[in-house]
């Protein structure tokens, strides 16, 4: 029974060996990617690899919804051209109301000594596809590093705000919705100035205000905008409108419930926006205020 | 006593075949779909995965089921891991299951892969939530179901390549 095994049935290591090995390197990874974001160059490497299979997979879909649009008939189309131009009347009075007043708020601005704000260009980009995983709230759209588009940059549509980018590939970047779970959007109430932070819930229309006070001025129909004050979401950009109030006397808190602005789920193009604002440095502390605090620190330690 | 079935002697595989399915699968996991058809949609690697370490168990391994994970969880976007670990614990089943499965007839071999797909999908929800995602409901597992239900058909399209032109039989 002393024999060992002839060298022709060696096999490696176990299965059961295997897989508790494999088992074991999965969850260093997971815990390595959920808590520190490490092995993102492994991520964009097969990334890149998998580009040309990810559009072909997209490319007999792309075409069947070419040949569709090709045979839209005539009369949608006269009727959609009208719309369109009536859309364009209302759209060029509203701009010229709107380049007038960019006039006078640059004049004000001046005259405050205020910082200009950065114009910011935009990036048209098209949704690839939904992201299959039911946990989260993501899209892959086809524009990526090579087109300048970066991590945190905002992404909108024409009636809101849509979502962030959350990671960028060479040549796709991953948005990620503001109705993911784990999203969140610094707003403002354009009715009260009120400003509050709108959670997303996982589903697929609503948006959530946590840690609202009971007593806080807020109602149903009311426009919430990006505050502006994180440095990331330009201002003054709508994201949602709220749609119903709980109070819950159990509850310290206002439940409130939000419908977003943006149209995520109908629309095929997006906009990223490039350079977000500029904010001037955090102003230092005066020497002698800081020496004492620091020391407080390393005694602390 | 279970009789062994009369099994044909088929042409060996060519790793540039197992390369090309697994080709396939992956674009058809790729396939943006909405609605319905995201819901019911199975998890083609999954089932390729299992197919091949039931058939070819020493030479695809665990560690091939592993790398294709990897390669998921960047098509998915999920944690890099997460779909690795899934596949990794379909090979080990495929590897240990499969003298036993060889011996079933395709149908039979359905109730061995429906739970099989079923474990793997639930360890895939686990591991999501163990994030911070929520259950997606109920639903979320009709693809292991179709999946299962797509074994049959996919048994008998990746044999045929691999049937013998002439009988031998017949000299």
């Amino acid at each position: 029974m002393e024999q060992s095994t002839p060298p022709f049935f060696k096999r490696g290591p176990s299965p059961l060996t295997r897989l508790s090995f494999f088992a074991l390197v999965s969850l260093v990874m997971m815990t390595g990617d959920a808590r520190f974001q490490y092995l993102e160059l492994l991520r964009q490497g097969v990334a890149a690899v998998l580009y040309p299979l990810q559009r072909a997979a997209v490319a007999p879909i792309d075409a069947i919804s070419r040949i569709g649009e090709f045979f839209v008939t005539q009369t949608s189309l006269i009727s959609e051209n009208s719309r369109l131009r009536q859309e364009h009347l209302a759209n060029s009075a509203e701009l010229q109301r709107l380049q007038a007043l960019t006039a006078e708020n640059a004049y004000l601005r001046k005259l405050l000594e205020a910082k200009e704000r950065l114009a910011g260009s935009a990036t048209t980009a098209e949704i690839v596809y939904a992201e299959r995983n039911p946990f989260t709230r993501k899209l892959v759209i086809d524009k990526g590093r090579q087109d300048g588009v970066r991590a945190g940059q905002v992404v909108v549509d024409d009636t809101g705000v849509a979502g962030q980018v959350t990671r960028a590939y060479p040549f796709l970047a991953e948005v990620t919705l503001i109705t993911d779970k784990d999203h969140a959007v610094p707003v403002q109430s354009a009715r009260t100035g009120l400003r509050t932070i709108l959670f997303g819930t996982g589903e697929e229309n609503s948006l959530e205000v946590r840690y609202l006070a009971e007593s806080a001025d807020i109602q149903n129909g009311d426009l919430l905008v990006t505050s502006g004050i994180d440095g990331t979401y330009p201002s003054g950009l709508p994201v949602a409108t709220v749609s119903r109030i709980e109070h819950n006397s159990g509850y310290p808190f206002a439940r409130v419930v939000c419908t977003p602005s943006a149209g995520v789920d109908r629309n095929r193009h997006l906009l990223v926006l490039t350079a977000p604002e500029k904010f001037p440095e955090k102003p230092a502390e005066p020497a002698e205020a800081k020496q004492p605090r620091t020391k407080t620190r390393r005694g602390a330690r | 006593m279970a009789v062994p079935r009369p099994q044909q002697i088929l042409l060996p595989v060519k790793p540039a075949y197992i390369a090309f399915t697994i080709t396939v699968a992956l674009l058809l996991n790729l396939l943006p779909l909405a609605g319905v058809a995201r819901w019911i949609r199975p998890d083609f690697i999954a089932l390729l995965v299992l197919y091949w370490s039931v058939q070819q168990p020493h030479r695809f391994g665990m560690t091939l089921a592993w790398v294709l994970g990897l390669v998921m969880d960047v098509a998915y976007g999920t944690l890099f891991g997460q779909h690795a670990l899934t596949y990794s614990v379909i090979a080990f089943a495929g590897f240990v299951l499969h003298r036993r499965l060889r011996m079933f007839g395709l149908v039979a071999q359905f109730w061995h892969v429906l739970p099989l797909m079923l474990v793997a999908q639930a360890l895939l929800a686990v591991l999501a939530m163990a994030k911070g995602g929520l259950f997606p409901g109920w639903e979320y597992f009709l693809g292991s179901v179709f999946g299962a239900l797509l074994w049959v058909p996919m048994c008998v399209l990746l044999r045929l390549p691999r049937v013998p032109k002439s009988d031998p039989d017949q000299v």
